[in-house]
């Protein structure tokens, strides 16, 4: 026990003789969280659309007008041509190209009904998608104005008929987060995302760097248990996960003035036992690596495939089985989804102990192996 | 010249003689090109749908049906209760409940006006908000149908046309952006980390004492890494295009020479942190951090520039893996020629050289 002790005390004096470690543990999640936030946002608002209006009416300027005035859309070029629009599009200036046919005017007094063209850069698909929903909508109030305005020219019968029409009020509610706000849903992913980058890196560079230096040798000699030696050097980083979940929390707080709806302990809780998995998954990653660059390359590529195949950035559920397969044994996954849920549905302990549950296992299975991949020779 | 060889050559057997890193630095972009390329899609799917029908009748039946037997959604079942339902949505075993209102029928048939809730989960809120769409354009359809009122006076059909990718496909999307990232990750953390570690053994002062000038000597460093990076872009395309269906549309020259201008500007971008640094420790973590979160929040992979605000758009001008991919999805999907990209080109060139500057300025200080 007490060599256990002196081994932590060195681990501590070890990680702040270096500098730049605790100016990272302040700043970094500060960074992170004072700017990212912001960047974030799949709500599409500042389409950049091109309309070539070829009919140059009365209904075609108004629907020009409602299309500009939209918060959807920002008018970029009122081009004559289709291919001049098109050129738009493939420099980048223009996302959408509303095409009115010159017929449109004529069409819509003699037999009510007209189109036009919507050409969308689909290269995002998302984004495209949600466009070209826009552009509908805008369209089919356009023509439900028209309705109003000119179904009184209408021969009587249809005009009764279309008095009547029953209607089915189709009422959306956007729970647990009714402003659509994006920066609510990707703050708790954040947290996690400063925890894996954390508590993930600095494990798997310090036994590799024990190893490059030749001190690992020396403890090596020394009477200390393997368990021992892990569990002295993992502490250390279970402080600094702790420190960085603590700063995050009140930080989103004092900028976003998000509060878990949930209960705080419930996300102290799960952040710990994640905090436990990733630095042990760190610690694996030391004791196979014969250098720094070997470390440092494979605690990349595996952190990356924690945080894009983990839920973060894109649901899981429209992943293909096997990445989701391999998302039942991300922790990354795991805590995000509690974060969230426990930050946005307020759910309680119970409704995430599933998730909770998984985590443990994964912290058991992945120290187990921390220890078990230490070898005590050269 | 020829000391410049030996020297190039002295680099090569470094790295080729440490078969674990090479194998390393090869294997890793194959991997996460082929399990991003297939897994990373913003498609809404896998829509779990419960109902709660109070009163069920020929309509609300017919719309769950019609829910049902859509592709999207996955159909859980009725409720019993609101409250059963509200427990089942904050567990996350939900994605969207539909709630009839009482006596849908009748009121439909006698007022005229009946009420469905759709109560979207929506804490990812564009999952969210795409969910109720997509429920509501249902309901709207059936409801079209069952009334026979598809002769509504002043109807403007829209035409859709989506250009570039007509399937829709996320690969088309991020492919350009995982080369960015896995070519910026590599390339910044193999560079700074190989030169900090000869400052930290103390076999950097050796190579200082040689004749060779310190320009030429950093510029023979970076080459085998240079050669490195290039084949991991070949196999990333050749993955991309082979296996991920991703087209090249435009010139495959221009696409390898944007790709070897910024493989020399992430060397470069390492270089620069190698002399901003001296311990090991510290430039992997600098790297690491500099190079991987910047480009997933900034460069455009994942969250469009455009929607950011002014503030945040300024600052992705100097992350270098916006004008990659930018330029990149200009080449390789839209099929564009030099004309629509020579602005990225210049950017990039730009920067390499600014860093290259200070990368100089910086080492010279050092040796004084």
């Amino acid at each position: 026990m007490k060599t256990i002790k002196f081994l932590i005390e060195k681990e501590f004096k070890q990680m702040f003789r270096n500098s730049l470690i605790p100016r990272l543990i302040i700043l970094f999640p500060t960074m992170v969280l004072l700017v990212f936030p912001w960047a974030v946002s799949f709500e599409v608002n500042n389409i950049k659309i091109d309309i070539v209006d070829h009919s140059k009416s009365v209904y075609s300027k108004r629907l020009t007008d409602k299309v500009a005035a939209s918060k959807y859309f920002i008018l970029n070029d009122t081009p004559l041509d289709y291919n001049a629009a098109i050129y738009n599009m493939d420099n980048g200036e223009t996302d959408m190209i509303l095409e009115i046919p010159s017929s449109f005017d004529k069409e819509i007094v003699k037999s009510q009904t007209s189109s036009v063209g919507v050409s969308v850069n689909s290269v995002n698909g998302t984004q495209g998608l949600l466009g070209s929903n826009y552009i509908m909508q805008i369209v089919n109030d356009f023509s439900s104005d028209l309705r109003t305005e000119l179904v009184n020219t209408l021969p009587n019968q249809s005009h009764t008929s279309l008095m009547r029409m029953p209607k089915i009020d189709i009422i959306p509610h956007y729970k647990y987060n009714p402003g659509l706000d994006y920066k609510n849903f990707m703050i708790p992913g954040f947290m996690v995302l400063l925890l894996t980058i954390l508590c993930g890196i600095l494990p798997a560079l310090n036994i590799v760097m024990e190893k490059e230096n030749g001190t690992i040798n020396q403890i090596n000699v020394t009477p200390v248990s393997k368990a021992g030696f892990i569990l002295a050097k993992l502490i250390p980083y279970w402080v600094v996960g702790l420190v960085v979940m603590i700063i995050s929390v009140v930080l989103s707080y004092i900028l976003y003035g998000l509060w878990p709806a949930g209960s705080i302990i419930a996300i102290l809780f799960s952040a710990i036992v994640f905090i436990l998995s990733i630095s042990g998954f760190g610690i694996i990653i030391s004791n196979y690596s014969e250098t720094m660059q070997q470390a440092s390359f494979l605690v990349m590529f595996f952190i990356l495939i924690l945080i894009l195949l983990g839920g973060m950035f894109t649901p899981v559920s429209s992943m293909p089985t096997w990445a989701q397969t391999i998302a039942a044994v991300n922790p990354f996954n795991y805590l995000t989804k509690t974060f969230r849920m426990i930050y946005l549905n307020g759910s309680t302990l119970r409704d995430v102990s599933g998730n909770l549950f998984a985590l443990v296992i994964i912290a058991l299975v992945l120290n187990g192996w921390a220890v078990f991949s230490y070898r005590k020779r050269g | 010249m020829k000391q410049f060889v030996a020297f190039v050559n002295k680099e090569f057997l470094h790295i080729i003689r440490d078969n674990r890193t090479l194998l390393i630095i090869i294997g890793m972009p194959i991997v996460e090109i082929l399990l991003f390329g297939f897994a990373i899609n913003m498609e809404v799917q896998n829509i779990r749908v419960a109902f709660y029908d109070p009163s069920p009748d020929a309509f609300t039946t017919g719309i769950a049906e019609r829910i049902k037997q859509n592709s999207y959604f996955s159909y859980q079942g009725y409720m019993h209760s609101m409250e059963e339902m509200e427990e089942e949505l904050r567990k996350g075993e939900l994605d969207l409940a539909v709630v009839f209102q009482q006596n849908f029928r009748k009121d439909l048939v006698h007022s005229g006006n009946a009420a469905i809730q759709l109560l979207s989960n929506s804490s990812d809120p564009n999952r969210g908000s795409i969910t109720a769409t997509y429920a509501t354009a249902i309901i709207a359809g059936y409801q079209q149908e069952q009334m026979e009122l598809v002769n509504i006076p002043f109807q403007i059909q829209t035409e859709n046309r989506m250009i570039y990718n007509p399937q829709m496909k996320s690969a088309y999307m991020f492919v350009p952006g995982i080369m960015g990232l896995v070519l910026m990750i590599i390339c910044t953390i193999m560079t700074a980390v190989s030169i900090v570690r000869e400052k930290e053994r103390g076999t950097m002062e050796v190579l200082h004492a040689s004749p060779l000038k310190q320009g030429t000597m950093i510029f023979a460093k970076t080459i085998p890494y240079m050669v490195i990076s290039f084949i991991d872009f070949i196999i990333i395309l050749l993955l991309s295009y082979y296996v991920l269906d991703v087209p090249v549309g435009g010139n495959l020259l221009l696409l390898s020479l944007i790709a070897i201008i910024y493989i020399g500007l992430t060397l470069s971008y390492g270089l620069t942190v190698s002399t901003l640094v001296d311990k090991q420790v510290n430039a992997v973590i600098f790297s690491a951090i500099t190079s991987m979160i910047p480009v997933l929040m900034l460069s455009g992979m994942i969250f469009p520039v455009d929607n950011m605000p002014a503030v945040l758009k300024a600052l992705s001008s100097v992350v270098p893996a916006r004008w990659f991919i930018d330029a990149v999805r200009k080449v390789m999907i839209q099929g564009q020629g030099v004309i629509m990209v020579w602005k990225e080109i210049l950017i990039l060139i730009g920067m390499t050289v600014f860093l290259l500057t200070v990368t100089i300025a910086n080492s010279k200080k050092r040796l004084e």
